[in-house]
């Protein structure tokens, strides 16, 4: 596990490394984001607004029972962006995303291409890894932003519509202004950038180092989405923790 | 296919030398010990059983692998990346590794496009002309390898190695899974591009045909070690048992059963 931790920080600062040079990996970049918005848009929007249906639902019963109902938007709205929009993007992206990476390098290394490449003084990070990490990790942030928006409609609207809550989307709405700051929109897109370094470097790692053919294919599929996942889950804490004084 | 005498020292080439070559993965010695020489221009096959350790051996002679212990020396340097380009070294893989995502054409002109070593009109004419010396169409620059028999994608492999106008060119089972009118196809080719670019070739196989319809000279694998070698007429004559067996192995099937009885 060590070693392997170890090869990921490696992998990582050739990426950094190789930053420079991105500039020239552009049509890869748009090629990968393009393939990232493709998957993931449509399964987004009806993950965040259910979670954000739900999360009005279980709140709100509790919420307006207490005669707390007007609190409802301020809560909906802080737990999807400060939490749950960028670890369940960042879940559904390595599970989408991060596996097919994985697959596809994985494929790479089994039929030679990445020797192939190394054989032409060609840097498989510079030429395959760079592309991957950046486009990752720029667009789990954006489907964050995009993922708030929805989830906070799906909340706003069954609290709207359903009776046993009841509350309208104004006032929904005009809570979830009246609590939500600048920093806590940046809480979640920090949390999904670092998700995002995180997850594309795992799944980059676990392909690249794929042994043994297609059955190693699979396995390495199989490491980058459960790895990736604790990952999601250990940093989360961590950043929660890092910034807990810089929101009270 | 009969190769030519043996390409004069002026070869455009490289010396290649092994020396005492070890190597181990997971505590099983795969490489026990390999001494071996290889003249600027000549065209050398290694030849052996499966699981001999010959593609490992090859991929030493390019740095894709580091030795237990031994030295492999082109031109009396290790190889690094930074003698791969100085002395450009080309490695056909048993796969192709033609990368799937990228046409026939691109696959083809990747090494100029990276390192920017031409025009992108130019690099096209290079293409073309490479193609052509591999006998494939111009239209299959447009073409993804998988759109490709096994046979095509071998030759765009070889033609992706000339576009590095190689010194030191190695090809890993070339003719594995080609029917005999493929693999002979291919063998011919190698043995022009050796004629033609003086390169130093180093082919490895476990072919009986290809390796003696090649070769200027043959090294027989075995158990890790170069067990025989010589040009083709010495090692017919060689009467190590292992070469022998390995020469005489025929696929004599049992004869079916009667129902006389």
């Amino acid at each position: 596990m060590f070693r392997d931790l170890g090869i990921m920080i490696v992998l990582l600062g050739r990426v950094l490394a190789a930053l420079p040079r991105a500039g020239r990996r552009r049509r890869a970049f748009a090629e990968q984001l393009h393939e990232i918005g493709n998957a993931s848009l449509l399964m987004a929007s009806l993950l965040s607004f259910f979670i954000g249906g739900v999360m009005s639902l279980q709140a709100g019963t509790v919420l307006v029972e207490r005669g707390l109902g007007s609190q409802l938007g301020g809560l909906v709205g802080l737990s999807l962006c400060k939490e749950l929009a960028p670890v369940m993007m960042a879940i559904l992206l390595a599970g989408r995303i991060g596996s097919s990476m994985a697959a596809e390098l994985g494929s790479m290394h089994v039929y030679q291409e990445v020797d192939a490449l190394r054989t032409m003084n060609i840097s498989p990070v510079e030429f395959l890894v760079l592309p991957r990490v950046l486009a990752f990790t720029i667009a789990l942030p954006c489907l964050v932003i995009f993922a708030n928006l929805v989830g906070w409609m799906g909340g706003a609207l069954v609290a709207s519509f359903n009776q046993s809550v009841a509350v309208p989307v104004e006032s929904f709405m005009s809570n979830l202004r009246e609590m939500m700051e600048m920093h806590d929109i940046l809480h979640g897109l920090l949390k999904a950038l670092v998700f995002g370094v995180a997850v594309s470097t795992v799944c980059c790692h676990h392909g690249l180092q794929t042994r043994g053919g297609p059955r190693g294919v699979g396995r390495s599929v199989t490491k980058a989405v459960t790895n990736s996942i604790v990952l999601i889950l250990l940093l989360d804490y961590a950043i929660t923790r890092l910034l807990l004084p810089f929101d009270t | 296919m009969k190769p030519d005498a043996f390409p004069p020292s002026t070869a455009a080439g490289v010396r290649v030398v092994v020396r005492g070559l070890e190597k181990s993965f997971r505590g099983q010695q795969v490489l026990r010990g390999i001494d071996l020489e290889v003249a600027p221009g000549e065209l050398l096959v290694l030849m052996g059983p499966s699981g001999s350790g010959k593609s490992v051996f090859l991929r030493h002679l390019i740095g894709l692998e580091t030795p237990d212990s031994g030295e492999v020396l082109i031109d009396g340097q290790a190889p690094t990346e930074d003698l791969r380009s100085r002395r450009r070294l080309a490695m056909v893989f048993q796969s192709g590794g033609l990368l799937n995502s990228l046409t026939v054409g691109q696959n083809v002109g990747l090494y100029l496009t990276e390192h920017r070593l031409a025009t992108p009109d130019e690099i096209q004419r290079i293409v073309k002309e490479k193609l052509a010396l591999v006998r494939l169409s111009p239209d299959s620059a447009r073409k993804l390898p998988a759109e490709l028999s096994g046979g095509m994608r071998r030759r765009a492999a070889i033609a992706r190695a000339l576009t590095m106008d190689p010194q030191l060119i190695l090809f890993d089972e070339p003719t594995a899974e080609l029917d005999p009118m493929v693999a002979l196809t291919i063998g011919r080719e190698i043995v022009s591009l050796n004629r033609r670019t003086r390169a130093t070739t180093i082919v490895v196989t476990h072919d009986r045909d290809l390796a003696f319809g090649i070769a200027h000279r043959i090294a027989f694998l075995a158990d890790g070690r170069i067990a025989a070698a010589g040009t083709p007429e010495e090692m017919r004559g060689c009467d190590l048992p292992l070469l022998r067996e390995f020469l005489a192995a025929d696929f004599s099937p049992e004869p079916h059963p009667t129902n006389d009885a």
